[in-house]
Protein backbone atom coordinates (compact mmCIF):
# COMPACT_ATOMS: atom_id res chain seq x y z
CA UNK A 1 0.00 0.00 0.00
CA UNK A 2 1.56 3.56 -1.27
CA UNK A 3 1.53 6.35 1.55
CA UNK A 4 -0.85 8.21 -1.00
CA UNK A 5 -3.32 5.75 0.06
CA UNK A 6 -7.08 7.42 -0.61
CA UNK A 7 -9.99 5.71 1.33
CA UNK A 8 -13.25 4.51 -0.81
CA UNK A 9 -15.06 7.06 1.38
CA UNK A 10 -12.53 10.03 0.46
CA UNK A 11 -12.46 9.52 -3.52
CA UNK A 12 -16.07 9.15 -3.03
CA UNK A 13 -15.90 12.86 -0.85
CA UNK A 14 -13.56 14.15 -3.62
CA UNK A 15 -16.12 13.15 -6.32
CA UNK A 16 -18.67 14.64 -5.10
CA UNK A 17 -16.85 18.14 -4.16
CA UNK A 18 -15.73 18.30 -7.73
CA UNK A 19 -19.17 18.18 -9.14
CA UNK A 20 -20.57 20.55 -6.84
CA UNK A 21 -17.91 22.97 -7.71
CA UNK A 22 -19.06 22.36 -11.31
CA UNK A 23 -22.52 22.91 -10.56
CA UNK A 24 -21.73 26.33 -8.34
CA UNK A 25 -19.68 27.39 -11.08
CA UNK A 26 -22.51 27.51 -13.52
CA UNK A 27 -25.34 28.85 -10.68
CA UNK A 28 -23.04 31.32 -9.97
CA UNK A 29 -22.28 32.39 -13.17
CA UNK A 30 -26.43 32.49 -14.63
CA UNK A 31 -27.34 33.71 -11.29
CA UNK A 32 -24.65 37.07 -11.68
CA UNK A 33 -25.99 37.39 -15.58
CA UNK A 34 -29.68 36.79 -14.17
CA UNK A 35 -29.26 39.70 -12.17
CA UNK A 36 -26.73 42.17 -13.89
CA UNK A 37 -28.60 42.44 -16.87
CA UNK A 38 -32.25 42.43 -14.75
CA UNK A 39 -33.62 39.72 -16.05
CA UNK A 40 -35.45 38.36 -13.31
CA UNK A 41 -37.45 39.63 -10.41
CA UNK A 42 -40.01 39.08 -7.67
CA UNK A 43 -39.91 35.56 -6.06
CA UNK A 44 -37.97 34.09 -9.09
CA UNK A 45 -35.27 36.00 -7.73
CA UNK A 46 -34.77 34.80 -4.53
CA UNK A 47 -34.26 31.40 -5.88
CA UNK A 48 -31.54 32.23 -8.25
CA UNK A 49 -29.95 34.17 -5.20
CA UNK A 50 -30.15 31.12 -3.60
CA UNK A 51 -28.63 28.66 -5.91
CA UNK A 52 -25.45 29.25 -5.77
CA UNK A 53 -25.50 28.53 -1.82
CA UNK A 54 -27.13 25.11 -2.71
CA UNK A 55 -23.47 23.60 -3.43
CA UNK A 56 -21.90 25.10 -0.95
CA UNK A 57 -24.25 23.88 1.61
CA UNK A 58 -24.00 20.90 -0.63
CA UNK A 59 -20.27 20.68 -0.02
CA UNK A 60 -20.96 20.42 4.19
CA UNK A 61 -22.99 18.01 3.40
CA UNK A 62 -20.66 16.20 1.58
CA UNK A 63 -18.21 16.54 4.43
CA UNK A 64 -20.56 14.98 6.66
CA UNK A 65 -21.48 12.20 4.48
CA UNK A 66 -17.27 11.80 4.46
CA UNK A 67 -17.51 11.40 8.22
CA UNK A 68 -20.13 8.78 8.39
CA UNK A 69 -18.59 6.81 5.30
CA UNK A 70 -14.83 6.18 6.42
CA UNK A 71 -14.29 3.47 7.98
CA UNK A 72 -10.54 4.02 8.90
CA UNK A 73 -11.29 5.59 12.31
CA UNK A 74 -7.66 7.31 12.13
CA UNK A 75 -8.71 9.25 8.80
CA UNK A 76 -12.14 9.99 10.04
CA UNK A 77 -10.56 11.55 13.52
CA UNK A 78 -7.75 13.24 11.01
CA UNK A 79 -11.34 14.68 8.73
CA UNK A 80 -12.73 15.62 12.72
CA UNK A 81 -9.55 18.01 13.90
CA UNK A 82 -9.73 19.76 10.70
CA UNK A 83 -13.59 20.51 10.82
CA UNK A 84 -12.53 21.78 14.01
CA UNK A 85 -9.81 23.83 13.05
CA UNK A 86 -12.42 25.22 10.32
CA UNK A 87 -14.70 26.24 12.52
CA UNK A 88 -12.59 28.17 15.44
CA UNK A 89 -10.96 29.67 12.40
CA UNK A 90 -13.90 30.67 10.78
CA UNK A 91 -16.00 31.73 13.67
CA UNK A 92 -13.44 33.51 15.55
CA UNK A 93 -12.89 35.80 12.38
CA UNK A 94 -16.05 36.26 12.04
CA UNK A 95 -16.72 37.22 15.23
CA UNK A 96 -14.02 39.91 15.37
CA UNK A 97 -14.73 40.96 12.08
CA UNK A 98 -18.39 41.47 12.97
CA UNK A 99 -17.56 43.91 16.34
CA UNK A 100 -15.25 46.30 13.98
CA UNK A 101 -17.86 46.35 11.41
CA UNK A 102 -20.17 47.27 14.32
CA UNK A 103 -18.04 50.08 15.97
CA UNK A 104 -17.67 51.07 11.64
CA UNK A 105 -14.01 50.39 11.75
CA UNK A 106 -13.84 48.06 8.94
CA UNK A 107 -15.85 48.05 5.64
CA UNK A 108 -19.36 45.79 5.59
CA UNK A 109 -18.12 42.11 4.27
CA UNK A 110 -20.58 39.82 2.67
CA UNK A 111 -22.12 36.66 5.58
CA UNK A 112 -20.74 34.13 3.25
CA UNK A 113 -17.38 34.94 3.07
CA UNK A 114 -17.70 32.98 6.70
CA UNK A 115 -17.48 29.62 4.40
CA UNK A 116 -14.75 30.60 2.56
CA UNK A 117 -12.91 31.19 6.03
CA UNK A 118 -14.08 27.55 7.28
CA UNK A 119 -12.60 26.14 3.96
CA UNK A 120 -9.47 27.86 4.57
CA UNK A 121 -9.73 26.79 7.94
CA UNK A 122 -9.99 23.04 6.34
CA UNK A 123 -6.58 23.90 4.97
CA UNK A 124 -4.94 25.61 8.39
CA UNK A 125 -6.64 22.08 9.98
CA UNK A 126 -4.78 19.83 7.52
CA UNK A 127 -1.61 21.50 8.04
CA UNK A 128 -2.25 21.33 11.71
CA UNK A 129 -2.60 17.38 11.43
CA UNK A 130 1.01 17.34 9.31
CA UNK A 131 2.22 18.98 12.03
CA UNK A 132 1.06 16.80 14.74
CA UNK A 133 1.10 13.67 13.88
CA UNK A 134 3.81 13.76 11.22
CA UNK A 135 4.01 11.73 8.27
CA UNK A 136 1.15 9.94 9.39
CA UNK A 137 -1.71 13.02 9.13
CA UNK A 138 -2.03 12.87 5.63
CA UNK B 1 0.20 4.47 24.04
CA UNK B 2 3.13 2.43 23.55
CA UNK B 3 3.14 -1.05 21.62
CA UNK B 4 4.91 -4.19 20.41
CA UNK B 5 3.79 -3.58 16.75
CA UNK B 6 6.72 -2.87 15.23
CA UNK B 7 8.40 -5.53 16.61
CA UNK B 8 5.60 -7.60 16.23
CA UNK B 9 5.37 -6.68 12.14
CA UNK B 10 9.31 -7.59 12.32
CA UNK B 11 8.86 -10.52 13.38
CA UNK B 12 6.43 -11.38 10.63
CA UNK B 13 8.10 -9.65 7.86
CA UNK B 14 5.20 -7.68 7.38
CA UNK B 15 5.58 -3.98 6.12
CA UNK B 16 3.16 -1.25 7.70
CA UNK B 17 1.07 -1.59 4.12
CA UNK B 18 0.70 -5.50 4.79
CA UNK B 19 -0.22 -4.92 8.27
CA UNK B 20 -2.83 -2.45 6.65
CA UNK B 21 -4.12 -4.55 4.13
CA UNK B 22 -4.95 -7.16 6.72
CA UNK B 23 -6.78 -4.53 9.17
CA UNK B 24 -8.72 -3.07 6.03
CA UNK B 25 -7.23 0.47 7.65
CA UNK B 26 -4.88 2.80 5.73
CA UNK B 27 -1.15 2.45 6.17
CA UNK B 28 -1.23 5.96 7.69
CA UNK B 29 -3.52 4.70 10.72
CA UNK B 30 -0.74 1.10 11.34
CA UNK B 31 1.87 3.72 11.49
CA UNK B 32 0.12 6.57 13.59
CA UNK B 33 -1.08 3.57 16.22
CA UNK B 34 2.83 2.11 15.59
CA UNK B 35 4.71 5.19 16.85
CA UNK B 36 2.22 5.64 19.75
CA UNK B 37 0.37 8.74 18.11
CA UNK B 38 -3.18 7.35 18.18
CA UNK B 39 -4.53 5.09 19.97
CA UNK B 40 -7.10 2.43 18.36
CA UNK B 41 -10.58 2.27 19.40
CA UNK B 42 -11.45 -1.17 21.31
CA UNK B 43 -12.93 -2.66 18.25
CA UNK B 44 -9.49 -2.14 16.28
CA UNK B 45 -7.35 -2.97 18.95
CA UNK B 46 -8.76 -6.76 19.18
CA UNK B 47 -8.82 -6.74 15.26
CA UNK B 48 -4.67 -5.76 15.54
CA UNK B 49 -4.71 -8.60 18.49
CA UNK B 50 -6.82 -11.38 16.55
CA UNK B 51 -4.14 -10.07 13.29
CA UNK B 52 -1.64 -11.26 15.56
CA UNK B 53 -3.04 -13.94 17.47
CA UNK B 54 -1.96 -11.98 20.58
CA UNK B 55 -4.17 -10.59 23.04
CA UNK B 56 -4.33 -6.94 23.68
CA UNK B 57 -2.02 -6.46 26.60
CA UNK B 58 0.22 -8.92 24.91
CA UNK B 59 0.95 -6.11 22.17
CA UNK B 60 -0.22 -2.74 23.67
CA UNK B 61 1.02 -1.32 26.97
CA UNK B 62 -1.33 0.23 29.64
CA UNK B 63 -0.56 3.58 29.85
CA UNK B 64 -0.83 2.84 34.21
CA UNK B 65 1.96 0.38 33.90
CA UNK B 66 4.12 2.33 31.57
CA UNK B 67 7.40 3.03 33.65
Amino acid sequence: MHSSYVSPAARRYSLRVIVLMLIYAVALIGAVYAFKHHLIGGPLAWIVGVLPALPIIGVFAAIGLYLVEEGDEYLRMMMVRQTLWASGFALSIATVWGFLESFELVAHVESYFVAILWFAGLGLGACANKLTFGKGGE
Amino acid sequence: MNNRLKVLRAERNWSQGDLATALDVSRQSVNAIETGRYDPSLPLAFKIAETFGLTIEEIFVSPSKDA
